[in-house]
């Protein structure tokens, strides 16, 4: 008796939380997909009829797209690959007892501080341009031609740039789990006969499991939809050498004023997102069990 | 094959001398155990004699050779961790087989050598499982087990029972000295309890603030302990200590009496004084006795001791077994 009044009490105390975040999610998502069903040009106003899948015909059958999706996993791979890989180094190194420790750590995580706009206009203005940027003269200093990022390599420009962005994320979230590596452990491979390598292949890595799954699955939400960083460097260009699925939707909505095609484009992101997330969860996802 | 001298050791944390300097003889198949109250420095040595810390000062001998610089893994030593410090990841196989998979040997010596192993500890129907799946008592076997497997010289142990209730701790004690006698290799086990020292131990090392107190045989400890710490230490109940007129009397500055040596009578003795506790235990009882003048004075005696709070004991120590100290704290 006393459970079932608690249950109920329970469940109506949640109600407005359950209700407001509901809401949240269900208004704008019917109202894309609403608007993936009609003829929505903002150039024609007033002139909304209903499609059908048209738009999403057109979505799907538009060679961009496959390049888009190409360009998306190619991206959230790349930078994937190099946050955990640099993320684990760095965390091993950060762990090492060294003067000036606290100041190191905070410089290492301050590339998160600044918002992705800025930091994309550095890399482009400061770094990678080909004439004033500092790999230019480095380049033409060692004697070699500077390369055009943007224009010749400009994916993988795109990517070390994000991936600079979120290496200090990956390296936090590693750094504490190797601090709760207990030294016992290290020490117990050592007395049996481990050396620093076989360490961290049999300790430290499968320790720092969980946390690099954790890394894994946050980065790859975010990576699926970056934006700002193609917005302000090579504009989805050349051609759509470096366009994601997010930017294609922009170009869709906002360039060609196409709500109806772009809400389609919003649609399939989504789908594919869902995608990329179950197998993700059924790779990886078991590590976050027990 | 497994003797270990230590000559001048120290060990100093930056300013702090947590071993001053230690020279201790250990032979081959000893059974030692380090034994003192926490901070003592008992863990470090044991961690100096594994390589884990570096000495300040001072050499290490393992079968004769200088091992003061050689890495851990290189001296021939197994240590059960008091953590256990099991890989959570692998399951109970892999673990007892990593010492051995890091010597490289080969698959199907392994699995020999884990199952012989197993064998030994009982843990063959539990190979499969992971440590989590595992009691306390099989997790301290496993950890055994992956110390037995190396045939080391030498078996580290530190503090490897206090994670263990009292029931499994007993039982653990009489597995792992059995298994010394079985394997013959020289043991070293660090403890605070110095019921562990005095039921396991061939050779105790009783330590103080990084300083040998006393080394000896547990029976050597408990009839002459060198002086008013080990005394104190070994033994229990504690020994009572009396110091003032009643020790001059003895013709000396303090006399400790153990609680098992003294006569107890309802009628009559030397010391009269009032039960403050009585702890009936079945097969002895300890009264804890209000003595005036003397203080307080623990003393044991039979199961069926018929007193109570309040009652009036009379206690006349055994002179045969009464303990003289002189200023200095030192046996006289």
């Amino acid at each position: 008796m006393a459970t079932t009044h608690t249950h109920s009490a329970a469940r109506l105390m949640m109600a407005p939380s359950v209700i407001l975040l509901l809401l949240w999610m269900i208004v704008p998502l019917s109202m894309t997909v609403y608007f993936s069903f009609l003829r929505y040009n903002l150039l024609m106003p007033g002139t909304e009829s209903f499609a059908g899948f048209m738009n999403y015909r057109f979505f799907l059958t538009d060679p961009a797209f496959f390049q888009a999706i190409g360009n998306t996993l190619i991206l959230v791979g790349g930078v994937l690959f190099a946050t955990v890989a640099g993320g684990i180094a760095l965390a091993l190194l950060l762990n090492q007892p060294m003067f000036g420790q606290g100041i190191v750590r905070i410089l290492v995580i301050a590339p998160f501080f600044v918002m992705p706009t800025v930091s994309a206009l550095v890399w482009k203005n400061m770094l990678m341009n080909p004439v004033n940027g500092l790999f230019a003269s480095l380049a033409r200093f060692l004697g070699f031609q500077p390369i055009d990022f943007l224009s010749s390599i400009p994916l993988t420009s795109i990517s070390l740039i994000v991936a600079w962005q979120w290496l200090p994320f990956a390296t936090l979230i590693l750094l504490t789990a190797l601090q709760s590596l207990s030294e016992e452990q290290n020490e117990a491979a050592e007395m049996d006969g481990a050396n620093a390598w076989n360490r961290l292949i049999y300790i430290i890595l499968p320790h720092m499991a969980r946390a690099i799954t954790v890394v894994v699955l946050i980065e790859t939400i975010f990576l699926l939809s970056v934006f700002a960083e193609i917005l302000v460097t090579t504009n989805g260009g050349p051609g759509t050498e470096s366009t994601n699925l997010t930017y294609l939707v922009y170009m869709q909505a906002l360039l060609q004023f196409d709500v109806g095609g772009a809400s389609a484009g919003g649609i399939i992101a989504v789908i594919l997102a869902n995608i990329v997330a179950i197998f993700l969860v059924r790779m990886i996802g078991k590590n976050l069990e027990d | 094959m497994g003797s270990i001298r230590l000559e001048n050791v120290s060990k100093h944390f930056g300013e702090h001398a947590v071993i001053p300097s230690i020279d201790l003889e250990i032979n081959d198949g000893e059974f030692v155990v380090f034994v003192g109250p926490s901070g003592c420095g008992k863990s470090t040595l044991l961690r100096l004699i594994a390589g884990l810390e570096d000495v300040t000062g001072g050499r290490i001998l393992i079968d004769g050779d200088d091992a003061t610089a050689k890495p851990p893994a290189k001296r021939g030593l197994a240590m059960v961790f008091q953590s256990y410090a099991l890989y959570p990841h692998m399951s109970v196989r892999s673990n007892i087989g990593f010492p051995l998979k890091m010597a490289n040997l080969d698959k199907a010596e392994i699995d020999r050598k884990v199952n012989d192993a197993a064998a030994i500890l009982n843990l063959t129907d539990y190979l499969e499982r992971k440590p989590r799946a595992l009691s306390g008592g099989q997790r301290q076997r496993v950890a055994i087990g992956r110390a037995i497997v190396r045939s080391p010289e030498c078996f580290l142990f530190d503090e490897p029972l206090s994670n263990l209730d009292a029931a499994l701790r007993v039982n653990m004690r009489l597995e792992i000295s059995e298994l010394h006698q079985q394997l013959g290799a020289t043991s070293i086990y660090v403890t605070h309890d110095q019921v562990e020292a005095m039921t396991m131990a061939d050779k105790i090392v009783v330590l103080r603030a990084g300083n040998i107190e006393q080394v000896g045989s547990p029976l050597e400890l408990y009839r002459s302990p060198a002086n008013l710490f080990v005394a104190g230490f070994i033994g229990s109940p504690k020994m009572n200590f009396i110091d003032g007129k009643a020790a001059e009397e003895f013709g000396a500055h303090t006399i400790g009496i153990r609680p098992e040596h003294v006569a107890l009578s309802t009628e009559s003795g030397k010391w009269m004084g009032k039960v403050a506790v009585s702890e009936h235990l079945g097969s002895d009882t300890f009264l804890h006795v209000d003595v005036p003048e003397l203080g307080h004075i623990t003393t044991r005696t039979d199961g069926e001791f018929p007193v109570r709070h309040g009652d009036t004991v009379f206690i006349s120590p055994d002179p045969e077994r009464l303990y003289r100290f002189n200023a200095d704290g030192l046996a006289a």
